[in-house]
């Protein structure tokens, strides 16, 4: 059963939602409504210069002005000054096109997406232990047997519905799901143990948990020895971290870190599973790589049903960062940096090598750089709103304001759009063909079951169209005799997709759609069309060059901004793709609330009962970068010391308006997860 | 700024401080010396080195040496000389300083009972502070049965669980009516009397200690009131006294402890002192979170990132950190103003008592099992408003915010909440598919698309629709 009971009221639990638009990663099956939307883009808009004013216009029109406006940025300031910012939602096909379009059409550096917000720094933190990133190295129906289950930062239940059946497959054999998480959130609440830390502190825990295990003889010594490098210096890191000291940071208890370490060490079969609540820090890195290190110390990575793994978001969250709309890379996961990786890159795209750009920048720094005077001039954005999504947003709005162009690719007037001089509608995903790579690593099909409405492009179609107005007409670019061949169709893309990414990390060369409707599914890497994929990973070696993994010492750091007198309290953002409906709330607020959730402030009944706020009364939080205005909510679920607000709105609800934007040293992910808020009543006017 | 420094002492404090330096980069030259023969590692575990579950190297502590330290393990610095600004170690060198760093730490007190007085302690007598004095304890403890602890004080208490954990006999002898009487109140004492009881640790209070007889047989205790045990091994853990023995050769200003100012400077401004050989007020700290925020302070200061650093000693919190032992005290339990919480159930050996003052906790003891204590520790810690809904200090996670348990019926459930959430489909429309003659999950699925998403509100939907079954007749909504 999925009912639950709290202070005598009961409510099922609250489930996916599918209201993302102003999220990270698009959903895929964008609700029904949405398709036949009455806000549904169906004609390209151009921003009238006399009235200011968004008009609608046609594709010729629209594509003229776009063409005009790259070449006299690029005329003007250089290559670079033209950047793309793509996203976490497209078709694998779209974001190997948006990457090539970038390299090889306008050959910028400049090209990065909204999945650096989202994915970056379990990525990274995988990249240096494994040698490799896939979200899960094994399939997910492994979470359904395991003996232990660890949830760091993650919240499925309300984010990712699909993985639920698992979670309740696993606790229906007798499993252990531990939940580590600052809320009480619906995953949290089925949970057997729950440890809330405060915010930030989630690294200070996974030493400590490393510091018991060693304490009470859960290592894995001979899986060290034979299959890891780098332990001696995770030990002596780790011995700084007895649980009392943990306890004292974090406020867990040294009791339920034992209960913890001991759940862990002593299951057959332990799966450790890291998210954005952990990931979204400036530490972000190094917190996943302490979970890592755990998880390497006991043995599990490689053990049959066994492992660590990221919880990727939706959409497309795995196949959108494997094909070269990240910064530093070339599809199949390959380096842009490297020079054989280049070379074979350039040989599908029929460039020379040293034609093809050097690394960018990571999302935020691209985003900051925006109109200014070393900063790309004209920004093309694709299956992004960060607008909404990137932190210090009212910073990033001032930025995308100061552009010469920006064009924004959508089906619905997102709060970017609001800012272009061109928006293109574009089709949806119940419109394209196309594949995706989920959390497992598995290619799965996405079939179009409609055709756009009239006057509706694809992402690939326009693609193709604004390559060849550039490569065309007068004042082309001189020096290129031919126009890049840049597909509209997604199964052409898909092929050279796979002759590009074959021999890579993530290599598709042995995925076919045929194969992939075949099998339901195929996990990279898979090189041949007749051989096995590799649904798990690591068995036998780790990705690295010796075929080992890597430890890395990792020690806390305090989060990038502390509170203090004036912002005396943590401020923490998420999603909530569900509203959770109590008996009350449903009597209070009439049958408006059952449609969709709005934007809220949790806090807790004492900081509301200092503030004197009554549940349901606008409050506002306040940040040195700026303020938020939504109702409170009250809720026990969440620590005194700490409000929370989910991130999905724009306008005066915008929750990253206030986040903080000091970004990981490493994967460039920003601390949306923490920042030092004070809470005011709003004056009733 | 300061070129070049040299740390006395590679404990707990003099590693951190030299790692914080070091992490700080700059050119200056830092030179540590301890008297320990081995690599730096943590005091603190030792107690768990003593049960038996890790190994020395699982103690190891993660040194600066090479990254700009130069360091000399195995070396004692015998003198200071503050005219010249040098150190003189016990293999003859002689090393200038412009910064000096007291980290001498505390030794272990060797009460004056007959039969310890004589310098050298007798093989069966041993302290418990050092590695070496954990070597020792363990040598014999391997082929001993019985051991007595003289001390029941919070070291006392760890070396005695943990050698009872290795299948020893032992007995703690405390000249106290009740232990650990710095942290706790009688009460207290008693459940964890009871709990160490439990665990093979006897206790044998309120009789002080007057003599110790010694040979290579064994050892012999005797105590005032007449009696007298024998034992294999004797642990002495009557509590530590600052070293300071450098400081005050040098005619530096020296109390209990090494005096020191808000950043750790001694009464010479380039000598300081940090960790348990340091006083700071009127207080010795003696515990590794204020000798670590020391280290850092000074390490803002002496590298300049701060110059103005101020050490802020935080109020202390004790926790026993030994199997099957769940102990935290923190304040004076004493008796005060404000309001008081107390919990006891003896026959789980859970005590709870805490103090509070104007929103504030000024003092606690939890022992045993209480799910609230991470909660207390930082509130605590950092003075925080305690929640108004006090009961959740004491029962923690039990009470409020804990797991909901699941519904047992779904009668309660109200018609509006959404069970279907894809296809927005609340339970009065699932009654209603109901009374229009639905009567399988499919019939009811089919009829309300519920369950159709992603398909996780099944388990929901057929619960609802079993229990429309057995209540067919009666009246549903509320
Ligand atoms: C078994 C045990 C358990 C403990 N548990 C806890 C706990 O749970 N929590 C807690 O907070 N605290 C605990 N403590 C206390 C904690 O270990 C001390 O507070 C801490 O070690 C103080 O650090 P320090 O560097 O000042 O002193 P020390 O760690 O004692 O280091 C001083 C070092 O200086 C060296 N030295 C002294 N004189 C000279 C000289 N002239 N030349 C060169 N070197 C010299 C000494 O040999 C020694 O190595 C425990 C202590 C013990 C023994
Ligand atoms: S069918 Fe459901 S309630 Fe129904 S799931 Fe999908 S998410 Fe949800």
């Amino acid at each position: 059963m999925t009912l639950r009971e709290a202070d005598g009221e009961v409510a099922v639990l609250p489930r996916w939602f599918p209201t993302n638009q102003g999220g990270l990663c698009q959903k895929g099956w964008t609700a029904a409504e949405l398709l036949d939307h009455p806000d549904r883009l169906t004609t390209a808009l151009l921003r009238d210069p006399a009235s200011g004013e968004l008009r609608p216009a046609s594709w010729d029109a629209a594509l003229d002005r776009i063409v005009t406006g790259i070449r006299t940025v690029q005329a003007n300031h250089g290559r670079d000054a033209v950047a793309v910012f793509g996203g976490g939602g497209l078709t694998n096909e779209k974001a190997y096109a948006l990457g090539k379009f970038a390299r090889v059409v306008l050959r910028t550096r400049h090209i990065d997406y909204n999945g650096r917000f989202c994915m970056s720094s379990a990525a990274a933190a995988g990249m240096r232990a494994f040698g490799v990133d896939r979200g899960l190295p094994f399939p997910l129906a492994d979470l359904g047997t395991a003996d232990t289950l660890l949830l760091v930062g993650a919240n499925p239940a309300e984010t990712m519905p699909p993985l639920v059946r698992w979670l309740t497959e696993q606790r229906r054999r007798g499993g252990r799901l531990i939940v580590v998480d600052p809320r009480v959130t619906a995953t949290a609440r089925q949970a057997d143990l729950h440890l809330q830390p405060l915010p930030g502190t989630d690294l200070a825990v996974a030493n400590a948990l490393l510091h018991i295990a060693l304490a009470e003889g859960f290592v894995d010594h001979s899986y060290v020895a034979g299959r890891t490098t780098g332990f001696d210096e995770v030990r002596r890191a780790v011995a700084e971290w007895w649980p009392a000291r943990a306890e004292a940071l974090s406020g867990v208890s040294v009791a339920d870190l034992e209960t913890t370490a001991r759940a862990l060490g002593g299951a057959r079969r332990a799966i450790i599973l890291t998210a954005r609540g952990a990931e979204q820090h400036a530490k972000g890195v190094d917190t996943v790589t302490g979970y890592v290190n755990l998880a390497l110390a006991l043995g599990l990575p490689g053990r049959p049903g066994s492992g660590y793994g990221c919880l990727t978001g939706q959409g497309n969250g795995q196949g959108g960062r494997e094909h070269g709309q990240k910064a530093d890379q070339l599809p199949g996961y390959r380096r842009i940096d490297n020079l054989a990786d280049r070379e074979h890159v350039a040989a599908i795209w029929g460039v020379p090598a040293e034609e093809i750009p050097g690394p960018g920048v990571p999302a935020y720094r691209l985003l900051d750089s925006l109109g200014t005077p070393d900063g790309p001039k004209a920004l093309l954005v694709f299956g992004s709103n960060p607008v909404v999504s990137a932190p210090r947003a009212a910073r990033i709005e001032g930025r995308l304001r100061d552009l010469d162009l920006l064009v924004v690719v959508d089906f619905l007037r997102s709060e970017t759009a609001a800012l272009a001089d061109v928006v293109l509608p574009t089709a949806q995903w119940a419109e394209e063909d196309g594949t995706m790579t989920n959390l497992e690593g598995r290619v799965l099909r996405r079939r179009a079951l409609r055709t756009p409405p009239p006057g509706v492009r694809t992402d690939l179609e326009l693609l193709a169209a604004l390559a060849t107005a550039l490569e065309q007409g007068p004042g082309r670019p001189a020096g290129r005799d031919r126009g890049p061949a840049l597909s509209p169709e997604p199964a052409v893309v898909f092929e050279e997709l796979r002759a590009a990414s074959a021999g890579g990390l993530a290599d598709y060369a042995g995925i076919s759609w045929e194969r992939i409707d075949a099998q339901e599914g195929v996990f990279w890497p898979c090189p041949e069309l007749d051989r096995p994929d590799t649904p798990r990973l690591f068995a036998d070696r780790f990705s690295t060059p010796d075929g080992r993994a890597r430890f890395h010492a990792v020690q806390h750091r305090p989060a990038a901004e502390q509170v203090c007198a004036t912002y005396p309290l943590h401020f923490t953002t998420g999603r909530v793709l569900a509203q959770y409906q109590s008996g009350t709330q449903t009597r209070r607020v009439p049958a408006l609330r059952r449609a969709a959730p709005a934007a809220f402030i949790e806090l807790h009944p004492d900081v509301a009962d200092r503030l004197g706020v009554a549940d349901g009364e606008p409050v506002r939080v306040r940040s040195r970068r700026g303020e938020l205005i939504a109702p409170a909510r009250l809720s026990s679920a969440i620590r005194p010391d700490t409000v929370f607000a989910p991130f999905h709105w724009g306008g005066i609800a915008r929750a990253n308006t206030v986040t903080n934007d000091a970004v990981d040293p490493i994967s460039g992910m920003p601390e949306f997860k923490i920042c030092a808020v004070r809470v005011e009543k709003v004056a009733a006017t | 700024m300061t070129d070049r420094i040299v740390i006395i002492g590679n404990g707990m404090a003099g590693t951190r401080l030299a790692s914080e330096l070091s992490a700080r980069g700059g050119d200056r030259k830092v030179t540590a010396f301890g008297t320990e023969p081995h690599r730096a590692y943590n005091r603190i575990m030792l107690s768990t080195l003593l049960a038996g579950a890790i190994g020395e190297p699982d103690v190891q502590l993660a040194e600066a040496a090479g990254h700009g330290i130069d360091l000399h393990t195995g070396v004692c610095v015998t003198a200071i000389d503050r005219e010249d600004r040098a150190v003189r170690t016990d293999r003859g060198d002689r090393v200038h300083y412009d910064h000096l760093v007291l980290a001498t730490g505390s030794r272990a007190v060797v009460p004056p009972l007959t039969g310890l007085t004589g310098g050298e302690l007798p093989a069966r007598v041993v302290p418990f502070r050092t590695l070496d004095d954990c070597r020792r304890i363990l040598a014999v403890a391997d082929r001993a049965r019985r051991v007595l602890v003289l001390g029941g004080g919070l070291l006392g208490l760890e070396a005695a669980r943990g050698l009872a954990g290795r299948g020893l006999e032992v007995t703690v002898v405390h000249p106290v009516p009740y232990l650990m009487e710095r942290q706790l109140d009688p009460t207290a004492a008693a459940v964890l009397a009871r709990t160490l009881a439990d665990l093979g640790v006897t206790t044998q209070l309120a009789v002080p200690a007057t003599a110790v007889l010694a040979d290579s047989h064994g050892v012999r205790l005797e105590l005032a009131d007449g009696r007298s045990f024998d034992a294999d091994l004797l642990v002495l853990a009557c509590g530590v006294r600052p070293d300071t023995a450098l400081a005050t050769a040098a005619n530096l200003a020296v109390g209990r402890g090494v005096l020191v100012d808000d950043q750790l400077r001694t009464s010479d401004r380039r000598i300081s002192a940090i960790g348990d050989c340091a006083q700071h007020g009127d207080t010795l700290t003696g515990l590794v979170a204020p000798a670590w925020a020391q280290a850092r302070v000074l390490a803002q200061v002496l590298s300049g990132a701060d110059p103005s650093a101020r050490y802020r000693p935080r109020p202390a919190v004790t926790r026993l950190k030994t199997a099957g032992i769940d102990l935290a005290a923190m304040g004076d339990p004493g008796d005060g103003p404000g309001e008081e919480l107390t919990f006891t159930d003896p026959a789980s050996g859970t005590y709870a008592r805490l103090r509070i003052n104007h929103e504030r906790l000024t003092a606690a003891i939890l022992v045993g099992d209480n799910p609230s204590v991470g909660t207390v520790i930082q509130l605590f810690d950092r003075g925080q408003p305690v929640p108004s809904d006090r009961r959740s200090l004491l029962l923690g996670r039990a009470l409020g915010t804990g797991p909901a348990e699941p519904a047992t019926t779904p009668a309660l459930m109200p018609a509006a909440a959404t069970v279907c959430h894809c296809n927005n489909v609340d339970k009065g429309t699932l009654v209603e598919s109901w009374r229009r003659g639905a009567r399988t999950v499919d019939e009811v699925v089919a009829a309300t698309r519920a369950g159709t998403g992603c398909g996780s509100c099944r388990d929901a939907v057929a619960g609802i629709t079993d229990w429309l079954s057995t209540v067919e007749s009666v009246e549903v909504e509320r």
